[in-house]
This record gives structure tokens, sequence and C-alpha cells, in this order.
């Protein structure tokens, strides 16, 4: 019983993350029908810039902030610079440009920061807590914690606030939103920066457990995603409900089976789900809440 | 209410899709508080040209003057700022949100106490959307979706209400409705109404002036009245 609580903390700790990363592919294809594989890349920045902000003695409450705002200002740039001028390509070359941008903000990470692993200290102290015999670390609860802060707040927004609703518009009817007087492409731009807070946000909050290097990007979009198509893309429950499976079956696959392969099973039991299932658990139903 | 100061002029409005042009230099105009015709069979350019007046569509060449400004390169909300709404083909309305939120939206550039108070009129316009107006939109039938395209384009407070083909797919009964509606809309809210129809008989019988398009390019004008006498009217497109 206390091994299986084990694997659930951390199956749902690294779930989490999953789940914020398809958040993020799920509301940038929402509002523009891009799969953003360079959503990855925000954890990354996310973790990394608050690493090197804290060791360069700012204090981490304030690197946290700077990580966030650097996130979206790459989020921002990723969208007036690569996908805005390839609007009206097919989906396929805007892929194809998410890709390659996730390939240059990996290089340039190298540079601006280096290519070795990072930790950060945990928040609140490493003494586990004691659950039914599973041992949990307190940053565990940050993560899971800053999760349900972003869900509820992110549902806040597009049910309680005009420009939420615009959002909303947009994904579901980009002809009649801008027929409205909606600025889709601000709109869109706005998709891909509030996506990369939420990325780096979740980069921060886990970096304590799972370390961050410059490469993490590329597994967790892979991750993110198929977490996303899991629960059925494009619908936001489905994101959250696919990321905690994700990570779910990673824990348990790993604990009672083998952790050499627990990427591989992951992707195996997705596979065979969608197989099934094409639509996801979910299906790619509404846009209507969050 | 009608004069014969233009609210829209286009002047030799050239637009197309890729290295295909649909329109050929189209000119036309509509008065303030006219209700305007635009007839012509599928595909003659009809949707291209109200969503070049909208801003959702590039032109190549040519004028769109708009209550005095020149809007030919304005971005859709700057015009839709101005008084221009469009209730487009298809209706096109918000289907996941409900039909509260997609009237909302239909005053997305609003403030104030303005929005409520036409949310009232519409309402009172369309008591079914009234009484269902926190479903989601999409659970609507056809005609009530009509409506609320209607109703989401008054909700800018337009000037001039562009109505692209709104009787397409509607039972006889409530083609009537609609197209009474649109009258009502000018002679008790003073909006000019610039109308698109297939459905050439029912647009022409309403509207104070009319135009045919053909290929891209307006071969026949006069009033309502005139243009469902004309002989090549009735033969092309009123089927006597
Ligand atoms: N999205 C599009 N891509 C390419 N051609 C188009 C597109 N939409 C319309 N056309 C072409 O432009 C011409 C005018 O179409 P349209 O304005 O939709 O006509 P109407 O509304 O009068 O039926 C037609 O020849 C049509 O095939
Ligand atoms: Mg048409």
């Amino acid at each position: 019983m206390a091994e299986f609580l084990q694997f659930c903390a951390s199956g749902l700790t690294v779930g989490a993350v999953y789940a914020l990363v398809a958040l993020g592919f799920t509301i940038i294809y929402n509002a523009s029908d891009v799969v953003n594989f360079a959503q990855g890349e925000f954890v990354m920045i996310g973790g990394m810039t608050t690493v090197f902000a804290t060791a360069a003695g700012v204090p981490l409450p304030i690197a946290v902030l700077i990580a966030i705002l650097a996130a979206m200002v790459i989020g921002l740039l990723l969208h007036r610079l690569a996908i805005e001028p390839a609007r009206g390509a097919s989906p396929v070359t805007l892929i194809i440009i998410t890709i390659g941008a996730s390939i240059f903000l990996r290089g340039l990470a190298q540079i601006v920061f280096d290519k070795q692993f990072h930790s950060l200290p945990a928040f609140s102290g490493d003494t586990p807590i004691n659950i039914g015999g599973a041992l949990v670390l307190p940053q565990s609860f940050w993560v899971l914690g800053g999760a349900v802060v972003i869900v509820i707040a992110l549902w806040a927004f597009f049910n309680r606030t005009v420009t939420g609703k615009a959002v909303l518009a947009t994904a579901a009817n980009r002809l009649a939103a801008r027929l409205v007087g909606i600025n889709t492409s601000f709109v869109i731009g706005l998709s891909f920066v509030l996506s990369a807070a939420i990325g780096a946000i979740a980069g921060i909050l886990v970096t304590p457990i799972t370390l961050t290097s410059y490469d993490i990007g590329t597994l967790l979009a892979l991750k993110g995603f198929a977490a996303a198509m899991l629960g059925g893309m494009g619908n936001p429950i489905g994101a959250i409900v696919g990321g905690l499976l994700v990570g779910l079956l990673e824990a348990f696959g790993a604990g009672y089976i083998s952790s050499t392969y627990k990427d591989a099973m992951a992707f195996i039991v997705i596979l065979g789900v969608l197989f099934v299932m094409p639509g996801g658990l979910l299906g790619r139903a509404s846009v209507e809440r969050v | 209410m009608r004069s014969d100061e233009a609210l829209l002029q286009i002047n030799a409005l050239r637009s197309g899709y890729g290295r295909i042009e649909a329109l050929h230099g189209v000119s036309m105009e509509v008065n303030r508080g006219e209700i305007v015709a635009l007839v012509g069979s599928n595909g003659a350019g009809k949707t291209t040209l109200l969503r070049a007046v909208s801003g959702v569509q590039p032109v190549s060449g040519g004028a769109i003057v708009f209550d005095g400004h020149d809007v030919t390169n304005a971005q859709p909300h700057a015009r839709v700022k101005r008084g221009i709404a469009q209730v487009p083909e298809g209706r096109q309305i918000f289907s996941p949100l409900s039909i509260e939120d997609n009237l909302r939206l239909g005053a997305y550039l609003r403030k104030g106490s303005e929005i409520d108070r036409d949310l009232d009129m519409v309402y009172d316009l369309f008591p079914v959307l009234k009484e269902r107006r926190r479903n989601p939109a999409g659970g609507l039938s056809g005609g009530q979706q009509q409506m609320l395209a209607i109703g989401r384009a008054l909700m800018s407070g337009p000037k001039l209400l562009l109505l692209d083909e709104p009787s397409m797919g509607l039972a006889p009964i409530l083609v009537d409705q609609v197209f009474q509606i649109v009258e009502k809309l000018r002679d008790e809210s003073g909006v000019t109404v610039f109308l698109v129809e297939q459905n050439a008989f029912a647009a022409l019988s309403i509207a104070d002036r009319g135009y045919v398009i053909e290929t891209g390019e307006i071969s026949i004008s006069g009033t309502g009245r005139e243009l469902l006498d004309d002989e090549r009217v009735r033969e092309a497109y009123l089927g006597v």
C-alpha cells in the first residue's frame, strides 16, 4: 500500500507538469491551430533562468518573476517572428517552424546558460511528509498546488473576463471573431504568452525535484503532446487528465516493471488508447471551459 | 431617413484568391437609410465583396470609403469601430459559447451601459434568444442561429449592416420573418442595410436599390422595383 501511494505521489507530481505542458499545447492549438513543439522549451527557460538568476544573487521570488517574464517575452517573439509571418501556411509547415524554434532555443540556452544539469533548493525544505507510509517531498505539494492554482486562474480568465471570452471566440470561429472586432493576431499572441508563462511556472516548480538542463524541453514536449492527444487535442480538461495519466503510467511502469522502459511504456499505452479511441479519452470536444 | 448621401462607396474594387481574380473592378454605393440588395448566382463574388468591405478579404485594387473615411486598408476591428457589422454567410456563430456570450461578443469593442440596453433590444427583437440565453449557441436551430447572428451584429451598434445570404437554408416562413426584420431595422432603427442574396425576389422586394453581380462585375443596377421588372433579371434570377 505504501509503495502504491509512493508511485501515486511521484506519478501525480510529474503528471502535473505534463498536464501544464499539455494545457500550453491546448491553449495555443485552440487559438491558432498551431501545434507548438517549442512548448517544452518554456519549461526549460523557466527553470534555467531561475537557477542562473538565483546563482547571481537575485532573491528567489524575484528570480521566479524574471524567469516567467523571460519565457513570456520568448513566447511573444516566437509568435511575432516565426508564427505570424507564416500565417496561412499549412499545419505541417507550422509544426516544422515550431520544431525549428525549439532547436534554436535549445542552442541559445547552451550559449546563454551551459550544458550542465542544475537544481534549485526546494521551496519548503527537503523533509519528506509521511502519507500512509509514502514519503512525499514538500516540493511535490508546490507542484500540485501550483497546477491547481493555474487551472483555477485559467478557468476564471476564460469564463469571467472579456479578453478570455475573446480567446474562446477566436478558438471557436476565427472569421466571426474578426468580424466582431476581435484582433485575432493579438489573441493568438496572447495565447503564446500565456502558454509560455504556464510552461515556465511548471519548470520552476519542478526543478528542485527533477533538475533542469538546456535540453529537457524535447522529451517534455513529446510527453505533453502525448498527454494532450491522450485526453483529446484541444480539450483543456482532456489535457489535465491526459497529463496526470501519463505521469501515473510512468511512475507505475517504472515502479512495477522497469525504469529503463518507463518512457516507452507510457507511449505504448497512449498509442493503444489512440488506436481504439482516435479522438482521445475525452474527445476533441469543446473549448468552452478550461 | 433615406438620403442620397453615400454611407458606403466602393470604387473599382479588385480582389481575388491567389492568382485568380474574383472581383474585377466593382463600383457601387449604399446611401444612408437604404436597403441595398446585391443579387447574383453562386460564385459571382458576393461573399468576396462583403468580406472585402469588412476587411477580412485582401483587396488588390480600388477603394472602399465608409462614412467619409477611406477604410480600404483598415484592420477589420477598426472598421467595426467605425460602424460596419457583418452577418456572415453560414451564420458563423460561436457554437460552444452561450447565446448571451455570443451577443456580448458582438459588443466587444463597446463599453458601458449601452451594451445592456442593446442586449434588451435584441432580446425584444428575438425573444427565443432570451429564453435560452444560457445555452450553448450550437444547440439552436438554423433559423434561430440566423437570428443570433443578426443580433450579434446589431450589438456592435452598427451604422451599416452587411447581410450575406441570411435566407440560405431556411424554411420559407423563416425567410419571410428574416426579411421583415431587415425592413423593420431600416424603418425603426435607422440602420443602413447591404443585403446579399441568391433569393433575388425576396431581396429586391424589400430593397430601395439593387445591383446584379455576374462573375465579379456589376452588370445591372437600379431601384428594387426596376430590377424586379427587368427582363434580364426576371429570366436569370427570378425564373420567369
Ligand atoms: N477560399 C477561396 N479560395 C479560392 N477561391 C475562392 C474562395 N472563395 C471563393 N472563391 C472563388 O471566388 C469566386 C467568388 O466566390 P464568392 O465570393 O464566394 O461567390 P458568391 O458569394 O457570390 O457565391 C468564385 O469563383 C469562387 O470559386
Ligand atoms: Mg456567397
